[in-house]
C-alpha cells in the first residue's frame, strides 16, 4: 500500500505541475491533461509494482538463508497475493471513500444532468478493480519470475486499457461491461498462473484429505539402537 | 477551560515520556560455560521440533562438525540462531504493536469525524499562548515556532524532573504524580468525553448512572494500570488514555502549532533516547541497571508469558500464552533476555511451536514483546486525528498518513531488531505521516478529486 501510495503521490505531483505550468481556462487542454496524468499514474504503479517484487524476492532470499530448512517461510505466490490485494484496496479505498462519505449526507444524485447512476456504478467499478489488482499482482511476480516480458507487458496494457475504458464513462455500457470481462478473463489467467486447474477445483470442492505424507517422515526417523 | 488546564501541569506528564521504543529483551549476554551449554542454548533457542527429551547426545553430535572448531564457532551459530529467533518474532510483534496503534487511531478519527467538540476551536492552552489569529503569514509562523519553542521546553523541563527524580529514587513522588495524572485522566476526561458524545447522539443519560459508569470505569481503570489486571484489559485501558490524551491535544492546540510542534517533539526524541546524555535514554538505562521495570502507566507492553519447565513435559495442560501481566512487579524484568543461562531448563522443550507448556513447577518465566511508550501512541494520533479534522481532502489524506505512520513504526522495529536497544519511535513514523499529510491534501487531493467528478479510475 505505502508503494502505491508513493506511486500516487509522484504522479500526482507531475500532474500538478502539468496543469500549473499550462493554461488554466482551456477545459480541453485540461482534460488532455488529465488523461496525461492517468497514463502517467498507471504507469508509475507498475513501476514500483516492479520495484517492490524487487524488494520482496531480495527479503525472500534473506528469510530463506535464516530459516531452518532452507526455504522461506512465505513462498513467493502467497507474496504476489498479497502485494496484489494490497494494491488494490489502497487503490479501492482511495477511489472510493471520499464518495462513500459524500453518499451518507443529504443529497440528490445527478440533480445537474449526468447519470444518477454515480455510486452503484462506482461501487462496481472499484470492485473491478481490485479483483484486477490482485490478479495483476500475481501474474507480474510469476511472470518476473520466469521473466516472460511478454506477460508483463499485456498486464501494463490491460491496466492502460482498463483506466481508458473509465474514461467513457457516463456511457456505461461501453466501460462496465467490457472492464467486467477483462476482470473475468484476467482472472482466470491469473488462476492458471498460479497453479489452479479444473482438476483442483474438483478436488477443493469434494473436501478430499490431503495424504499424510509426514507419517512417512516420522517413521523415517530411528532411534538407534543400544545393545 | 482555559484555567482547569492550569492547575493541571500533570496532564502533561504522560505525553513527556517514553516516546522510545525499546525491545522487551535486554541484549543477550552470551553465557557459555562451556560449549556443551552453548550448543544447547543455541539448539533450544532455534525452537527446532526435535525430541529433546532424550539425553543431551543426539544435539552434540547433529552439530558434530562445528564441535571440533571450539567455542567460536558455537558462538556464531549461536548469534545466528538469535538472530533467526528475533526476526522470526519480529513480524509477530509488529503486528503486536500495529493493532493497538491502529486501535487508537480509530478511535480518535471516529471521535473527531462525529464529535463536533473536538474540532471546535474553544480556547488554547496556556502553553501555546500565542495565537494563530493573525493577519499575516509571517505573524501567525513566528507565533506557531514560539508555540512551539515553550511547549518543547515545558516537555523536557518535566522529562528531565522525571530522570531526576527516578534517579535519586523519589519513587513515592514519581508514583503519586502518575497517579494523580491517571485520575484526572480516566475520570474528568472521561466525563467530558462521555458529555459530548451524548450531546451529538442526542442520548440522555441520568446522573446516577452517569456516576455509577464513570465510578467503575475509572477504578478498574486505576487498579489495571497500576497495579495488577489482565493484560488486554491493561492494554485496553493504556489505548483509551492514549486516545483521551490525543483529542485533547487535537483540540486544543491551534493547527500551525500542531505541526510544528509534531516535528519539533520527533527531533526531540531522536535526541533524547539517542544521545548519551539525554533524559530519555538515562532514564531506561538506570531502569535497566537497577534490573527494575519502567513504570507500567507510560509504556504499553504487548508481553506474552512463557512458562517452561523443568521436568518431563505436562502433556495434560497447555494454556494460552497470554496470562495475566503483574505490571509492577519488578522480578519478571529480569528474565527479559533469553534464556541462555538458563540453557539447561530448555532441554524439554516441547516440540509444538506456538503453545508453550504449563508444567507444575513453573520455574522460569520468560517474556518476548516489544514496548512502545504511550507519548508515541499520543503523538501518532495527534497526526492522524489533525489530518482528519483539517484536511479537506478528508478521508484520502487520513488514510495516507495512517499507512505511513505504520510503514515507519514498522521500520522503526525493523532497526529494533538490529540494533537491540532503546530506540525512539516517533521521528521516522512522524516524518513519513508529515510528508504524507503535506502532499496528499496539496498534491493528490486535487488530482483525485478531478478523477473522481469525471468518475475515472487509474
Amino acid at each position: 500500500a505505502f508503494f502505491w501510495l508513493v506511486s500516487l503521490l509522484l504522479a500526482s505531483l507531475i500532474w500538478f505541475v502539468s496543469v500549473h505550468l499550462s493554461d488554466r481556462e482551456d477545459a480541453r487542454l485540461q482534460y488532455g491533461l488529465l488523461i496525461f496524468g492517468a497514463a502517467v499514474s498507471v504507469l508509475l504503479q507498475e513501476v514500483f509494482r516492479f520495484a517492490y517484487f524487487k524488494l520482496l524476492k531480495k527479503a525472500d532470499e534473506g528469510l530463506a538463508t535464516i530459516s531452518e530448512d532452507g526455504r522461506s517461510p512465505i513462498s513467493l505466490r502467497q507474496m504476489a497475493y498479497v502485494s496484489g490485494l494490497s494494491f488494490g484496496i489502497i487503490s479501492g479505498v482511495f477511489s472510493v471513500i471520499n464518495i462513500l462519505a459524500d453518499s451518507v449526507g443529504p443529497g440528490i444524485v445527478g440533480i445537474h444532468g449526468d447519470s444518477p447512476y454515480y455510486f452503484i456504478t462506482s461501487a462496481f467499478l472499484t470492485m473491478a478493480l481490485v479483483l484486477l489488482h490482485t490478479f495483476w499482482g500475481v501474474i507480474f511476480f510469476d511472470a518476473c519470475e520466469r521473466r516472460r516480458y511478454w506477460c508483463l507487458g499485456l498486464v501494463v496494457a490491460s491496466h492502460l486499457l482498463t483506466s481508458g475504458l473509465t474514461f467513457l464513462n457516463p456511457w456505461y455500457e461501453a466501460s462496465l461491461v467490457p472492464i467486467f470481462v477483462i476482470t473475468l478473463c484476467t482472472g482466470l489467467w491469473a488462476f492458471v498462473t498460479a497453479g489452479g486447474s479444473f482438476r483442483n477445483i474438483l478436488k477443493c470442492l469434494s473436501c478430499e484429505q490431503e495424504d499424510e505424507s509426514r507419517v512417512m517422515m516420522y517413521s523415517a526417523l530411528q532411534v538407534p539402537f543400544e545393545d | 477551560m482555559i484555567t482547569f488546564m492550569n492547575n493541571s501541569d500533570s496532564e502533561e506528564e504522560p505525553c513527556n515520556e517514553r516516546t522510545s521504543l525499546m525491545s522487551a529483551e535486554s541484549p543477550p549476554v552470551p553465557s557459555y560455560q562451556d560449549g556443551l551449554q552453548a550448543s544447547e542454548a543455541g539448539e533450544a533457542q532455534a525452537h527446532r521440533k526435535r525430541r529433546t527429551g532424550s539425553s543431551r547426545s543426539p544435539n552434540n553430535t547433529a552439530d558434530g562438525e562445528t564441535s571440533d572448531s571450539g567455542v567460536p564457532v558455537r558462538e556464531s551459530s549461536m548469534e545466528n540462531e538469535e538472530e533467526e529467533l528475533t526476526l522470526k518474532y519480529g513480524a509477530k510483534h509488529v503486528i503486536m504493536l500495529f493493532v493497538p496503534v491502529t486501535l487508537c487511531m480509530i478511535v480518535v478519527v471516529a471521535t473527531i469525524k462525529s464529535v463536533r467538540f473536538y474540532t471546535e476551536k474553544n480556547g488554547q492552552l496556556i502553553y501555546t499562548p500565542f495565537t494563530e489569529d493573525t493577519p499575516s503569514v509571517g505573524q501567525r509562523l513566528l507565533n506557531s515556532v514560539l508555540n512551539t519553542i515553550i511547549m518543547i521546553s515545558v516537555i523536557v523541563v518535566m522529562t528531565v524532573f522525571l530522570v531526576l527524580l527516578y534517579k535519586y529514587r523519589c519513587y513515592k513522588f514519581i508514583h503519586g504524580w502518575l497517579i494523580l495524572s491517571s485520575l484526572m485522566l480516566l475520570f474528568l476526561f472521561t466525563y467530558i468525553y462521555l458529555g459530548e458524545v451524548l450531546k451529538t447522539y442526542n442520548v440522555a443519560m441520568d446522573y446516577p448512572t452517569l456516576i455509577l459508569v464513570i465510578w467503575n470505569f475509572g477504578a478498574v481503570g486505576m487498579i489495571c494500570i497500576h497495579w495488577k489486571g489482565p493484560l488486554q484489559l491493561q492494554q485496553a485501558y493504556l489505548i483509551m488514555i492514549s486516545a483521551l490524551m490525543a483529542l485533547v491535544f487535537i483540540k486544543y492546540l491551534p493547527e500551525w502549532s500542531a505541526w510544528v510542534i509534531l516535528g519539533a517533539i520527533s527531533i526531540y526524541d531522536l535526541m533524547a533516547v539517542l544521545c548519551p546524555k539525554g533524559p530519555l535514554r538515562m532514564l531506561v538505562e538506570t531502569a535497566q541497571e537497577r534490573n527494575e521495570p519502567i513504570f507500567p502507566a507510560l509504556i504499553y507492553s504487548s508481553a506474552m508469558m512463557w512458562s517452561v519447565g523443568m521436568a518431563k513435559p505436562d502433556t495434560g495442560a497447555r494454556r494460552p500464552s497470554q496470562q495475566t501481566w503483574d505490571a509492577a512487579e519488578d522480578g519478571r524484568e529480569n528474565h527479559r533476555s533469553p534464556s541462555h543461562a538458563e540453557s539447561q531448563m530448555l532441554e524439554t522443550r516441547s516440540p509444538v511451536q506456538t503453545r508453550p507448556i504449563t508444567s507444575l513447577e513453573e520455574l522460569e518465566e520468560e517474556e518476548r514483546g516489544v514496548k512502545l511508550g504511550l507519548g508515541d501512541f499520543i503523538f501518532y494520533s495527534v497526526l492522524v486525528g489533525k489530518a482528519a479534522a483539517t484536511a479537506s481532502g478528508d478521508w484520502n489524506t487520513t488514510l495516507a498518513c495512517f499507512v505511513a505512520i505504520l510503514i515507519g513504526l514498522c521500520l522503526t522495529l525493523l532497526l529494533l531488531a538490529v540494533f537491540k536497544k532503546a530506540l525512539p519511535a516517533l521521528p521516522i513514523s512522524i516524518t513519513f505521516g508529515l510528508v504524507f499529510y503535506f502532499s496528499t491534501d496539496n498534491l493528490v487531493r486535487p488530482f483525485m478529486d478531478t478523477l473522481a467528478s469525471h468518475q475515472l479510475y487509474i
